[in-house]
């Protein structure tokens, strides 16, 4: 049994079925990021293990506890919340301190709490300051602070970096999993940013709909995506359409070019239409070794973002996004000029 | 054009862009401040017009300064029952769970129940609590319960008060529920997830965050009674002794004899409603500040 | 238990709203012995005095609110186009009426403008009916200040003005014909609070001895016992549909908005 148990979660609201047979179990320690678009459910899982909304159905155990039906202040459980809630009328140390004082923590102990709270966060000075004192990313580190002071068993975050600007998401970021890591805290991080998701969790549970769409570690993730909404909504992808030659040996042609993909068999019959997506990595201008399949293409933008230049050229029908690395050699290829792009067939994604 | 100014060099200009508000200005200065200012200063002039501290000190007489401390008797209750009964509406309707339905007509009837101040106010109140009114005669039949008994008298002290809280409960609940909005939903889950109980986060949380509007607002309903003359002419005339009925038949005819006492009750009032009004002002600020 | 408590709250708050109007219309219907009539009612519309002073009032109620809106329209169209730094005080100014007690204003009146003063206005009728109007107008300063400079904040005048004087326009043509129009809505609002104000305004009128509907009300109060309650039901109808036409006109522009 996982430390923190999610079984077969379902959440109603009126004729809305927000949340439809939702099971995780997450080991002690781990970081696990809820990730979707807006309207997927991942706020509501997460609010259903906080306490805020009773499930419809389904259980959630906490070290062996079932604390489905347990109200929130008793489930001895962290929060961070995306607009850092703070409370205005209370300094940075009284605001670290409400979970102790609200316990009944002796002062000194609750002091000295305090006090290593915020060192642990950097931010060792600022206790007498009020939040509106503070800056975005200094609220929310103060939140962290305050959601960690008693030791809760778990530790949930609601999109706690998108009201934050882009340098400070990074490093703000990079912080709660040092810290999370540190303290070994339980952690369910909610987010709509795959590259948030990415960079810092063990695992990812890729939402959409109310419906769990694949769970994996990042790497898995990406490389091979089982839907086609993960496939799409996890990194940029290339689709292109592609004929089935011979379903069993895994052989289809696409303009004009047999290729055999390395998983062998598929899913269709000779003749059927699929969509095969290869990633931006994927794809090389020009040719080169070990990638056999080569798609005439016609260069239609080029951005150069300095060690990167990403391009999009028109092949077949479609538009398609590559990546190529900046050679001082070899100047960027200009728009309008036609040139050959070409992948490996074991890249080749087929979407489902 | 700017970019001509700021070649010439910088020449003296008239400030006519001042000019668009002189309309205003006069109508504030000819009809706000300058009677305002008669008021200020002839608390302080003498008959023959030299300056002079005896006025306010004629002010210490029984009757008026009885008159002064039932006025602040009267708006001191009517503002922390206003205050106490517009909370409880209030919550009961942003947080107490009712239908959320209820909360448009509210706000409309208490805008309109804030204005319905004044002779006609008494009239309804005179309908209804009054020796022949609706409610002391049911309750006379039905529960056998005899009003005035019982020491009840519309035409007094707490009659006054009863008919007062028509129009300051309203004025309550518009001010302070756009405050109770502005607690925000986090606060209360953040406090929830710490471990608070509700009236932890009460305590702790919403109330010192409301206290400076509530505060304010009981300074702004106690100003609102203390100025309020209509109402209380039309219900107990000249029989309450407070400071609006006082001047009222001051200014009429001479009752105090001496013309200059006048100034100095209206310099009274003045003072009173305009340092609750101040504290109103810093209160709101200080909280807006809090809340941004 | 919550949902108890709240419950209780509002129908107790319900209630003690619903007697006293619940108790002047009964009221009110009882002057006829033994069975509901509007006997009160007829007394009322066929006593002259109530036609005089009400019609006088409502007299005051438009000249106050037009003298309100050529004050204030500009006024507030001025602050916020050229004279940002005024605006403090301008809405410092409009606060007043609501610190200074209407009773101490209206003495103030009588004592500068008496027949020994310069501007000897309490020494005629009309020069009583004007300084009567110009405290309306105070009194209802601050919420017409308020409305018009919210109706303002919500449409771009700096470019709305701009725009008007590349086509040739003078500022009378801008404030009447563009601005006035765009805070039409914001206008309404005040003007029918203003209505509410003045139609009821007791202290001022009787002080300045006019024969407005406040006085008359009142006097009816101390002589009469089924008028007075049929009177408060006019005017608390009179008080309900003023706001109830600011509701209609506010909610009248939302949709104006929507289309746009």
């Amino acid at each position: 049994m996982a430390f923190l148990e999610l079984t077969n979660l379902e959440k109603v609201f009126g004729a809305n079925r927000v949340v439809t047979d939702f099971s995780l179990g997450i080991e002690k320690g781990e970081f696990v990021s809820l990730l979707g678009p807006s309207g997927c459910g991942k706020t509501t899982v997460l609010r259903m293990v906080a306490g805020f909304e009773t499930p419809s159905s389904g259980s959630i155990r906490i070290d062996g506890q079932d604390v489905t039906g347990q109200r929130t202040n008793q489930r001895a459980i962290g929060m961070m919340f995306q607009a850092y809630a703070l409370f205005p009328n209370m300094t940075v140390a009284d605001n670290v301190a409400f979970g102790l004082k609200v316990k009944g923590v002796p002062r000194d102990e609750r002091e000295a709490r305090v006090a290593e709270m915020l060192r642990l966060i950097g931010l060792p000075d600022l206790g007498s300051r009020f939040p509106f004192q503070l800056s975005g990313g200094q609220q929310q580190r103060v939140a962290l602070a305050r959601a960690l002071a008693p030791r809760p068993r778990v530790l949930l975050l609601d999109e706690p970096l998108s009201a934050l600007d882009a340098k400070v998401r990074v490093s703000l970021r990079n912080e709660i999993r040092e810290i999370q890591r540190e303290l070994g805290i339980t952690t369910i991080f909610v987010t709509h940013d795959q590259e948030e998701a990415m960079s810092i969790s063990d695992r990812i549970v890729v939402m959409n709909g109310g419906i769990a769409e694949q769970a994996g570690a990042p790497f898995e993730i990406y490389n091979n995506p089982r839907t086609r909404f993960v496939a799409g909504f996890v990194g940029t992808l290339n689709m292109f359409a592609a004929t089935v030659e011979a379903p069993e040996q895994g052989l289809l042609t696409i303009a004009g070019q047999r290729v055999a993909l390395a998983r062998g068999e598929i899913a269709a019959r000779h003749g059927d239409t699929v969509t095969l997506a290869l990633r931006p990595e994927a794809i090389q201008l020009g040719r080169a070794e070990g990638r056999e399949v080569v798609i005439p293409a016609t260069i239609e933008e080029v951005h150069f973002l300095g060690s990167v230049i990403r391009v999009r050229a028109r092949v077949m029908d479609t538009m398609v996004a590559l990546d190529t690395f900046n050679r001082p050699d070899q100047p960027p290829p200009s728009i309008g000029s036609t040139a050959e792009i070409s992948f490996s067939p074991r890249d080749v994604i087929l979407l489902p | 054009m700017p970019d001509a100014n700021m070649r010439r060099p910088p020449k003296l200009r008239l400030p006519v862009e001042w000019l668009g508000i002189l309309p205003f200005a006069a109508f504030a200065l000819l009809f706000l401040i300058l009677p305002t200012m008669k008021i200020v200063v002839g608390a302080f002039q003498s008959p023959e017009g030299d300056f002079t501290l005896q006025n306010l000190i004629d002010l210490n007489t029984d009757s008026i300064r009885s008159a002064y401390w039932t006025s602040v008797k009267l708006s001191l209750i009517t503002a922390l029952l206003g205050c106490a009964a517009g909370f409880a509406m209030a919550s009961a309707v942003v947080f107490g769970g009712l239908p959320k339905r209820l909360r448009s007509p509210l706000l409309t009837f208490s805008g309109v129940a804030s204005n319905f101040a004044g002779v006609p106010l008494a009239f309804a109140f005179i309908a209804t609590l009054g020796p022949a009114g609706l409610v002391t005669l049911w309750l006379k039949t039905e529960f056998g319960i005899n009003l005035r008994a019982m020491g009840f008298n519309l035409l007094s002290f707490w009659g006054l008060v009863v008919t007062y809280l028509f129009f300051q409960i309203p004025l309550m609940i518009l001010i302070i529920i756009p405050a109770l909005d502005g607690l925000k939903r986090e606060w209360r889950e953040a406090a929830e997830v710490l471990g608070a109980t509700g009236a932890q986060y009460w305590r702790m949380v919403a109330f010192p965050i409301l206290f400076p509007s509530l505060l304010g607002t009981f300074a702004l309903l106690f100003a609102n009674s203390f100025g309020a003359v209509a109402t209380a002419f039309a219900l107990t005339g000249p029989q309450l002794n407070i400071v609006p009925i006082k001047l009222f038949a001051q200014i009429r005819g001479d009752v105090l004899g001496n013309p200059n006492l006048g100034y100095a009750l209206a310099f009274g009032m003045i003072v009173v409603t305009g340092l609750a009004n101040v504290t109103y002002i810093v209160l709101r600020t200080r909280s807006e500040r809090w809340l941004k | 238990m919550t949902r108890f408590l709240a419950w209780t709250a509002f129908l107790l708050g319900v209630l003690y709203f619903l007697l006293p109007l619940v108790g002047m219309t009964e009221f009110s219907l009882k002057m006829r012995r033994g069975e509901y009539s509007f006997d009160a009612y007829r007394r009322v519309f066929e006593d002259q005095r109530f036609w005089d002073t009400f019609g006088y009032s409502l007299t005051l109620a438009g000249a106050t609110i037009i003298f309100g809106i050529l004050l204030v329209v500009p006024t507030a169209y001025w602050v916020r186009l050229k004279l940002p730094q005024a605006r403090p005080i301008i809405e410092f100014i409009t606060l007043l009426p609501l610190v200074i007690p209407a009773i101490v204003i209206v003495f103030g009146y009588i004592r500068l403008y008496n027949t020994s003063s310069i501007l000897p206005l309490t020494g005629s009728s009309l020069g009583t009916d004007v300084l009567l109007t110009m405290g309306y107008a105070t009194l209802a300063l601050p919420y017409m200040y308020r409305a018009v400079d919210t109706g303002l904040r919500t449409i771009d005048v700096a470019t709305l003005t701009e725009a008007a004087q590349s086509l040739g326009a003078g500022w009378i043509t801008i404030l009447a014909r563009i601005i006035l129009p765009n805070v039409l809505v914001a206008v309404l609002s005040g003007a029918f609070l203003t209505l509410a104000i003045v139609i009821g305004e007791f202290t001022m009128a009787a002080l300045l001895n006019r024969p407005a509907f406040g006085p008359f009300m009142q006097l009816l109060g101390a002589n009469r016992a089924y008028e007075p309650p049929a009177l408060a039901v006019i005017a608390f109808a009179i008080t309900w549909g003023c706001m109830g036409l600011i509701q209609l006109v506010t909610r009248f522009s939302k949709h104006e908005r929507a289309k746009v």
